[in-house]
């Protein structure tokens, strides 16, 4: 097992997560309600509490490189349970957000996903589901996830063939404008 | 006047941020300070030697020191003067610890703060008069608040010493919680074993005279010398003729009231005796459920009774005594769990709370001793233990530890092992706290010798399959979620401040803390004192406390009281109100305002109504000098003229820049 140098804390790190996430970090005693009701703990590398820790210690490398955050649901049950009032879940999503700007996505697909269901947002004002697996099927290559959903679905009704874009849509876009004016890359 | 003003530098406590000689040789230039010097340690022994020579080579008639704070050695400073030959009263304090270095990090802004601080204390010495306290008999009895161990240890241990007791509970019996406990840590010995003979003494002891189903109404008066009303509560039976034979209760129709004394696990006829060690051991009717009472027919009760002591129409009743000291010892209550969505609240009846399982361990509980289940009564093989229910957490307002629940759940897990061999029991914990004599070797023992898995983790859900509750939490130590399937979970609850602290704390003047626990007068020196002089506490009324701390403080409370009454008299403070009758309209305005009714109006010769100040009832508070529209009423020692001072001192007034410009 790795040897962790306490010394080597990185500092800026903390004090940046807990800047964009607006929790005060130090008041996580470990006692491990969020991972105790995490319904995501079996395909983590890291468990929540232990994110908790390790963002304590400063490891910023091991943070921004584990598997977890990528897939954390944002089900909020951490959140809901911490006994000392901390927003776990934005934790997560801060962390989530820095390794994609440091360049890091541990989860390959969880992210082109992501990137896939903006890039339809942005596109029509809201998901249309259809292109956006057309999307994230062609970046990642992964032509059978979930095909054998989809006659199910059709069947249902709940996949149109044609985007239906939202009324204001023009709003939504501008709100993408306006994130990318402010400097944050994607 | 000839003041001397001595600059405490407090080791660098106060001179680490303060230049204390500056601020000596400020002062040396105040309006009557024939001396001003700055002092290592103005309270020490030399430090308190020099004041007292300079005030004898100087010829000082006042003293001002510029330290700490006043709750901390105005005492000490009063008694230098004293002895130095002038009056008590014509001292003064500046506070530049507590007010100026320790808060503020800036030496020049510091320096400066002190300097005007220290001018308001000498502004103020300018104005004082000589005062001289008055001599008051003070009485020779004790009340003590709650008759739990804490208020019985202070009880016996006061009457003990030769003063009469007053032992007021609002329960029916005395006992409190370690009554309803089954065994006790670390030693594992029989609760009621040991608490029963020492209520056994109270009920029998000849100073102590015990009045349960009973509340303090009011309380007024002062140290030596409180007046207190104590509400009895109507028990529909004549105390005085029940024997406590119990045939009452075999008869009682009306049973299906939870049992408080079971903490609801059974049942309780209306009319009850609690427990079968209860002091005093006498029947009582809960009017709330008593058919006869409810509906006005039954009686079965009266008939049946072989003294005939039955009285439907009993009323409360008011006793007032008269005590010198009382002690508070109210105790504590449990945090309601049902707070926490995740434990079920109170959906599943195999999760209860710690207490309630010391009832099912108990010989005397419901059960007889045996373990079971409340849903279905069969014997739990799994059990799990979840600490920290309403400790520690911020989210529901109890960030404190309570201090007592690592070791009682490390006793009900070796209990359970010892009732059912074959049972195996898990603890989910945080941390476990057992830093008391032989409690660390405790809790080991339940993991090493009896087997107890302790797990280092919440939980965070419980959840019903079959006939079996899930509960999941995680082990932060292995870094995963654990499940285990049990038979019964027990909810390790935290404490929290008795209901109706608040209000009694009111009455009494003692002012609880952020959660309703009562404030000590120092968190180490006077830890049974508070600043109500002559009140005292006792347990866990002031903080969660063990029963071996509840009982130490109840003896250490009872030692303070036997040192109050030990004096057959105490000198009243003559910081007071003071009327001027020639000012005084007899409005009568301060006789309505005052708190403690110190003031009365009385006729002059010439049959005009004046205010009268009751010195010894007088608290000293000053709400009449600031309702009377005359200034005729004065608080000595603190008068308007004193204060003003202070203000001028402070912000001297400007009119000679309004004149210029």
């Amino acid at each position: 097992m790795r040897i962790v140098d306490l010394a080597t804390a990185d500092q800026d790190f903390i004090a940046e997560v807990e800047a964009r996430s607006h929790q005060n970090l130090r008041t996580c005693y470990q006692c491990g309600n969020c991972t105790a009701g995490c319904p995501y703990t079996f395909v983590y590398d890291h468990s929540v509490s232990q994110v908790m820790r390790l963002i304590q210690l400063g490891q910023r490398e091991v943070v921004l490189q584990c598997k977890s955050i990528w897939l954390c649901a944002s089900c909020q049950s951490c959140t809901t349970r911490c006994p000392n009032r901390i927003d776990v879940a934005k934790v997560m999503d801060v962390c989530r957000h820095m390794a994609r700007e440091q360049g890091y996505a541990t989860e390959r697909e969880v992210k082109l996903f992501t990137d896939a269901f903006l890039r339809s947002v942005e596109r029509h004002g809201r998901a249309f589901e259809l292109g956006l697996m057309a999307d994230y099927v062609l970046h990642s290559g992964r032509v059978f996830t979930d095909v054998d959903l989809a006659p199910k679905a059709l069947a249902r009704r709940k996949l149109a063939f044609r985007p239906h874009a939202i009324v204001g849509r023009d709003q939504i876009e501008r709100i993408f404008q306006r994130f990318r004016k402010g400097g944050a890359h994607v | 006047m000839r003041i001397g003003v001595f600059i405490c530098h407090c080791g660098s406590n106060i001179a680490g941020t303060v230049d204390v000689v500056a601020v000596a040789q400020a002062a040396a230039k105040f309006p009557e300070v024939a001396y001003a010097t700055d002092t290592m340690y103005a309270c020490s022994e030399p430090g308190q030697e020099a004041i007292v020579q300079a005030v004898k080579e100087h010829q000082l008639d006042g003293v001002v020191v510029a330290s700490c704070t006043p709750r901390m050695h105005e005492p000490t400073f009063r008694r230098t003067v004293e002895r130095a030959g002038i009056n008590r009263y014509f001292f003064e304090m500046a506070n530049i610890r507590e007010h100026v270095s320790w808060i503020g990090k800036n030496a020049e802004r510091n320096t400066v703060k002190a300097i005007e601080l220290v001018r308001m204390a000498v502004e103020k010495l300018r104005r004082n008069r000589p005062l001289i306290p008055k001599r008051f008999d003070v009485v020779k009895r004790v009340l003590v608040i709650g008759g739990g161990v804490a208020g019985i240890q202070a009880a016996l241990d006061c009457a003990d010493g030769g003063q009469e007791v007053v032992l007021v509970e609002r329960e029916q019996s005395i006992g409190g919680k370690m009554a309803k406990l089954d065994k006790t840590f670390p030693t594992i010995d029989c609760s009621s074993c040991v608490l029963g003979p020492k209520m056994v003494d109270v009920g029998q002891h000849p100073k102590i005279t015990l009045h349960t189903l009973a509340e303090i109404e009011s309380v007024s008066g002062y140290v030596g010398n409180f007046q207190v009303t104590i509400r009895k509560k109507a028990r529909f039976v004549d105390w005085s003729k029940c024997t406590g034979c119990g045939l009452c209760m075999e008869k009682c129709p009306s049973r299906k009231a939870p049992d408080p004394f079971n903490e609801g696990l059974c049942t309780a006829p209306s009319i009850n005796i609690p427990f079968p060690q209860a002091i005093p051991k006498k029947a009582a009717i809960n009017p709330d459920t008593c058919i006869m009472k409810q509906k006005g027919k039954c009686g079965l009760c009266a008939k049946i009774c072989p003294v005939k002591c039955i009285d439907f129409d009993q009323q409360d009743e008011l006793v007032t005594v008269d005590v010198g000291a009382i002690v508070v010892a109210t105790g504590y209550d449990l945090f309601d769990w049902h707070k926490y969505p995740q434990y079920g609240q109170g959906r599943y009846p195999d999760v209860i709370t710690s207490l309630q399982y010391e009832r099912l361990l108990s010989a005397s509980g419901p059960t007889g001793g045996h373990i079971k289940r409340p849903s279905d009564g069969k014997e739990p093989k799994t059990v799990v233990f979840i600490q920290c229910v309403g400790s520690r957490d911020r989210s529901v307002d109890r960030p404190y530890c309570s201090g007592f629940c690592c070791m009682y759940t490390a006793k009900q897990a070796i209990l359970t092992k010892d009732h059912i061999p074959d049972s195996q029991s898990y603890v989910f914990y945080m941390d476990i706290r057992s830093p008391g004599k032989g409690y660390d070797e405790f809790t080991r023992r339940a993991m090493e010798e009896y087997g107890a898995q302790y797990v280092r983790g919440r939980v965070s859900m419980i959840y019903p399959k079959g006939d079996q509750l899930v509960v999941r939490g995680a082990d932060t130590l292995a870094g995963t979620q654990v499940e285990v399937a049990a038979d019964l979970v027990v909810l390790a609850v935290g404490a929290e401040a008795a209901r109706g602290a608040v209000t009694l704390g009111e009455k009494l003047r003692v002012v609880p803390d952020q959660y309703g626990f009562f404030v000590e007068s120092h968190p180490k020196l006077k830890p049974v004192e508070t600043n109500t002089a002559g009140v005292f506490l006792a347990g866990a009324c002031q903080g969660p406390k063990d029963i071996p701390a509840s009982v130490g403080q109840g003896s250490a409370a009872a030692a303070k009281v036997l040192a109050l009454l030990s004096k057959d008299q105490l000198e009243s403070d003559p910081q007071v109100s003071r009327v001027t009758p020639a000012r005084c309209v007899g409005c009568g305005k301060c006789v309505q305002t005052c708190p403690f009714g110190a003031i009365k109006l009385v006729e002059d010769r010439f049959g005009n109504p004046k205010a009268e100040v009751v010195e010894t009832v007088c608290q000293g508070c000053g709400i009449c000098t600031v309702t009377c529209p005359q200034g005729a009423i004065q608080l000595e020692h603190f008068t308007d003229n004193q204060i003003l001072a202070e203000v001028n001192a402070l912000c001297p007034p400007r009119i000679r820049v309004n004149y210029a410009s």
